[in-house]
């Protein structure tokens, strides 16, 4: 039984972490943003592409540490917050808890499969989008409509953009 | 305690984390009140970079119109004779000129001739918001720039400044969900207050009763009520009217979102105007020419019924009532006169003899 405990402990996948430069991390992040901030602007139809929530999975994923997943979700979130009329701290919140759970995912899952990686997309863009609503209806009592098929029309164009940003991304890992 | 850290590590870092944003929103719900620093480094971080692109984006946009430009004369070149090649070169050009006025020359022109003091803007970026219509320009305080000051085009209402930065402002647009505006229609001047919907080029006017009327293809003009965009600026044109269940329900399409959204005024010192009259009904009606004053005319000229702008049965009734009463001295509206004869014989005007 003991030994059961100490191998549920000590996940088996941890190893499998990857690792990349501080300055692709950073540079990712803020083209992210900033892809958020300008690009949706010109192409009306980007500003559904939510690629600060699409990175913030793929690097709690790709490091397998829940610790590492939820402060990189708290940067990026509160960055996205200070570009955002909303008082600061919504996308903090949703985003601390999507790395949270998107690192502790990937110490149970295979996170290169591509066909998981499209499902946890999806499931974790309806999870930000969803948890998003609910705060504003509850924290700023703001009440906005939740539209729940384009959510989910959203949420799968949002996988399929992961899976080939996440195979970009891949090659970016600093290997050997 | 140490224990309990330790085994539960993670988790305590995700409750420590969330309860510091937590505390972080509610005191500024709490206390209305901004977290500036944060801000400040974000949108300092971002403002030069999104400028550097946009003038990236505009200057590569002219390089390649000029181009072309350039290509069409240069094959024209080939076709037409020296001189006439050029005069039709001069031709083109003003054209070209004419017909992509320059959307800031206009913004200049209107600037000019407004009676508000202004302060024009260029869209630099969207904000980062779910579903908000919130965009980033590139005037700030440093250009005299308040929260709450009304964003205007010269062809209608687009927004308001919401939170300003030293070169950066954000302007909450027309169509985002929680915008709102006092607005007045131009016919029956029904006061209502303008809605966002969340989508582009339309928005709701609420609280207007059922018992208020309002066309649709009407206008509506901002009302000065709501303290921030001063009265008479266009809004936008009635789409469609429906009776609600006590409010009338009212889609307009805006007209300040009619040509793109690039640049933008700022109204610093606002100036009420007044609402321009609706136009008459008749006034698009076409009408012929009078005709040639020929007293010698042998064609037989058929004669109306009755004169005035009559047109339908009642208004003609009317006017065979109103010469009924005229007959028979009779003053309508007067008291203890009765009612004239209206099955008395009309007599029509004494017409003078064809004498040869």
């Amino acid at each position: 039984m003991t030994g059961f405990s100490e191998e549920y402990r000590e996940p088996v996948r941890k190893d499998r972490s990857s690792f990349f430069n501080v300055a692709v991390i950073t540079g990712i992040s803020l083209l992210a943003i900033l892809f958020r901030v300008y690009v949706s602007r010109f192409v009306p139809y980007l500003q559904y592409l939510e690629l600060p929530l699409l990175v913030t999975v793929y690097f709690s994923l790709m490091w397998r540490s829940p610790i590492a997943g939820l402060l990189f979700g708290a940067a990026i979130g509160l960055a996205q917050d200070s570009l955002s009329h909303q008082p600061l701290g919504m996308f903090g919140i949703v985003k601390t808890l999507v790395g949270y759970f998107a690192a502790s995912m990937s110490l149970r899952v295979d996170v290169g499969n591509p066909l998981l990686r499209l499902v946890l997309g999806f499931f974790f863009f309806f999870f930000h989008a969803m948890l998003y609503w609910v705060l504003e209806r509850a924290l700023l009592g703001q009440a906005r409509e939740f539209e729940l098929v384009q959510v989910l029309v959203v949420a799968i164009l949002n996988a399929i953009v992961a899976v080939f940003l996440y195979q970009f991304l891949d090659r970016l890992r600093i290997t050997g | 305690m140490e224990f309990f850290l330790n085994r539960y590590r993670n988790l305590s870092v995700l409750v420590a984390a969330i309860l510091a944003q937590l505390v972080l929103l509610a005191y500024q719900v709490k206390t209305n009140a901004d977290v500036r620093l944060i801000r400040v480094w974000s949108v300092g971080a971002v403002t030069p970079l999104a400028r550097w692109i946009e003038t990236g984006r505009s200057g590569t946009s002219h390089f390649f119109s000029d181009y072309f430009v350039l290509l069409d004369v240069r094959e024209e070149n080939k076709r037409m004779k020296a001189e006439l090649d050029r005069i039709k070169m001069d031709n083109q050009y003003l054209r070209a000129e004419l017909s992509t006025a320059d959307r800031a020359q206009s913004l200049a022109i209107f600037q000019k001739h407004s009676p508000s003091k202004t302060v024009a803007a260029h869209i630099i970026g969207n904000t980062t918001g779910v579903g908000a219509k919130v965009v980033l320009i590139d005037r700030g305080s440093n250009s005299g720039i308040e929260p709450g000051m009304a964003v205007i085009t010269p062809d209608g209402i687009a927004g308001k400044v919401t939170k300003v930065f030293s070169v950066s402002s954000f302007i909450l647009l027309v169509t985002d969900q929680t915008f709102a505006a006092g607005v007045i229609s131009q016919n029956n001047r029904v006061h209502g207050t303008l809605k966002g919907q969340g989508y582009e080029g339309t928005a709701k006017i609420e609280h207007v009763q059922n018992e208020q009327k309002v066309d649709q293809g009407e206008w509506f003009y901002t009302s000065g009520d709501d303290r921030i965009f001063p009265k008479g600026l266009p809004v936008g044109e009635v789409l469609t009217v429906h009776q609600g269940k006590t409010e009338k329900e009212i889609y307009i399409s805006l007209s300040g979102f009619k040509n793109g959204l690039e640049e933008v005024l700022i109204i610093v010192e606002g100036v009420h105007a007044p609402i321009p009259d609706a136009p008459s009904a008749n006034q698009n009606v076409h009408l012929l020419a009078p005709p040639p004053a020929d007293a010698s005319s042998a064609v037989p000229v058929m004669q109306p019924l009755q004169s005035g702008p009559v047109s339908t049965d009642a208004d003609r009734i009317k006017e065979q009532y109103r010469k009924l009463g005229q007959q028979q001295n009779h003053v309508y509206g007067e008291r203890g006169t009765g009612a004239p004869n209206y099955n008395a014989p009309l007599k029509t005007e004494a017409k003078p003899e064809n004498k040869p």
